[in-house]
């Protein structure tokens, strides 16, 4: 089969590969319809994200055709059924999947002594996300293997065309449990750093969840036009002072809660110093991430609120200002998202027209344009918001 | 390095029969290349400046020497990241500043001028080289002022913006009825 395959910093391919097999009695095998591109991909485009190696397929945004199953499915799915992956991997067994923790599933990770030694405590299996998070082939491919595929799926009904379901494996679930750990209440402003597909999805679940006023940052025109369209309030940071704006929208008081859909790779600017020197520092390996966004949404966020970093970060951040964290008494809430809590809900939503996620998609290609749609979207060519793939 | 990684992967997991093209070119391979070739010289000024003052009859410059090594190392660095080109960019810079060093070698008095000169047309030649890759490797990035497609109908809400932002409020409202503020 094709598939998309990383080669090492900046160099992803469309191979020919050997097609996926059961391993595993609790596995099914799809033949992926759509797959996308998630901005985290680009991390590991850049190989910012230790944990690759060369021969990894690609890709955590995925949905198909269910064409074989294991024994140990249990009549849960069976062939011909549509489903949404999740790019968590779950066992839906143990005691974090039972809380609804899913994201840190405890049976997933099939090289948890890795993540044991790096982040203390291993956390789930990911589809195509580095060998810290079990080294699974992703779905940026024409078949993919699920694993625990009686828990690991989202099962979607027929009518309702692929690029209305697909966001459900990721982007939007992760921007709705960004909004929905803020706690939002009817008096909020609630203010998004990076309009990429993630801050996008995060606005309009803000707007679903009751958030009285939205503020939307980033500095490319498409995105914020696009967040606009979504009922933001929008800041250009290449032309206005971020927190100086924050400010005028929030009579002084500052955003009661903030939500980073930014992540490790900030942009870099000469009028944000601290930006330069992150980027020096990542370079030179002395720090992994670049943190300016939690810098200035601990400064500019009200006393008491929360902050909400769905953005991914890999590794270590420096001179984050832990006394204004603390004394102003914020609360950071982050982690990979817990799909399967949240996808019930915004399937129906889908299905009841309140929202379309589709409205994202700027680009659709071949999966043999792959490689340059990674290109693509990196390069913010073309006004590129979100690539979707068609094996 | 696929076959080598074809190995290690679990058994059962996809495995590379054929690799596709890839999109990194000539150009990508010369940044590379250049960024090892710095971090080597800039090793060498580094650790043994003595040796590179005394080949060009410049005793007493050890310190420049050393400094120019800390300047090569980070440009080299910089030149293998991915952003290979502000890297490339530095180390033509650089250029420039070892061509001025070492013309300030080449007097009358020095009896090691005929190295001076061999070394000042090494350096154009890598500059040429420099120059070349940080040329080819330009991002390609649209201009900050290039036009964009801007998506102001994109909402995302089928029934309409102000339908969500209703409903938002309602289920909101009714979530917190009752709750003291």
């Amino acid at each position: 089969m094709k598939a998309l395959v990383w080669h090492g910093k900046e160099d992803i391919r469309c191979d020919t590969v050997t097609d996926p097999e059961i391993q595993d009695p609790r596995d099914a095998i799809i033949k992926v319809t759509s797959c996308a591109i998630c901005g985290s991909d680009l991390h590991l485009f850049h190989n910012f994200i230790p944990g690759m190696l060369p021969g990894d397929i690609m890709g955590h945004e995925t949905m198909g055709e269910v064409v074989e199953v294991g024994s140990g499915v249990d009549g849960k799915l069976k062939k011909g059924d549509r489903i949404v992956v999740p790019f968590t991997i779950i066992c839906g067994e143990c005691d974090q999947c039972k809380r609804g923790n899913f994201s840190v599933c405890e049976t997933t990770n099939r090289k948890r002594y890795l993540a044991d030694k790096v982040f203390g405590r291993s956390t789930a299996g990911l589809f195509g996300y580095t060998h810290l998070t079990g080294g699974y082939p992703g779905g940026q491919a024409e078949y993919l293997r699920v694993p625990f595929a009686d828990a690991t799926h989202i099962k979607v009904p027929e009518g309702i065309p692929d690029e209305q379901l697909l966001f459900l494996s990721d982007i939007f679930p992760t921007g709705w449990q960004a909004a929905a750990q803020c706690d939002i209440e009817p008096t909020d402003t609630v203010a998004i750093w990076g309009c990429g597909p993630v801050g996008q999805m995060a606005i309009r679940s803000a707007i679903l969840l009751g958030a009285n006023q939205v503020i939307a940052i980033d500095c490319l025109p498409e995105r914020l036009s696009m967040a606009e369209a979504g009922g933001a309030t929008t800041i250009n940071f290449e032309t206005e002072s971020v927190i100086a704006r924050l400010d005028e929208l929030t009579d002084g008081k500052g955003p009661e809660k903030c939500i980073d859909c930014a992540g490790m790779e900030s942009h870099v600017m000469a009028s944000q110093p601290d930006t330069l020197l992150d980027r020096a520092k990542q370079m030179m390996m002395l720090e992994s991430d670049r943190p300016h966004v939690l810098r200035e949404m601990i400064y500019v966020c009200r006393a008491g609120g929360i902050i909400s970093v769905p953005g991914v970060y890999s590794g270590f951040s420096d001179k984050l200002p832990m006394g204004a964290f603390m004394n102003k008494g914020l609360t950071m809430r982050t982690g990979q998202t817990h799909v399967n809590r949240w996808t019930d809900d915004l399937l129906r939503r889908i299905e009841e027209g309140e929202i379309d996620p589709s409205f994202v998609i700027t680009h659709t290609a071949p999966l043999e344009q792959g490689p340059e749609m990674y290109q693509v979207f990196r390069d913010k060519r073309d006004s590129c918001v979100k690539v979707v793939l068609k094996p | 390095m696929f076959h080598f990684s074809n190995i290690v992967r679990t058994k059962g997991d996809p495995q590379i029969i054929e690799a596709g093209p890839t999109l990194k070119g000539p150009a990508d391979q010369l940044a590379r290349a250049l960024g090892w070739f710095s971090i080597g010289l800039g090793a060498m000024e580094l650790l043994a400046p003595r040796r590179i003052t005394e080949t060009l009859g410049m005793e007493g410059s050890e310190t420049l020497v050393r400094a120019f090594g800390v300047r090569e190392i980070l440009a080299g660095v910089m030149s293998l990241s991915v952003d290979k080109n502000a890297g490339l960019w530095a180390r033509v810079g650089g250029d420039g500043l070892d061509a001025a060093a070492l013309l300030s070698g080449l007097t009358s008095d020095n009896p090691r001028k005929g190295n001076i000169a061999l070394a000042l047309l090494l350096v154009g030649g890598i500059a040429a080289l420099d120059y070349r890759a940080a040329q080819d490797t330009k991002p390609r990035r649209p201009p900050p002022r290039a036009k964009r497609r801007l998506y102001h109908d994109r909402s995302g809400f089928p029934k309409g913006l102000a339908a969500a932002k209703e409903r938002g409020k309602s289920l909101i409202n009714h979530a917190t009825a009752g709750v003291a503020s």
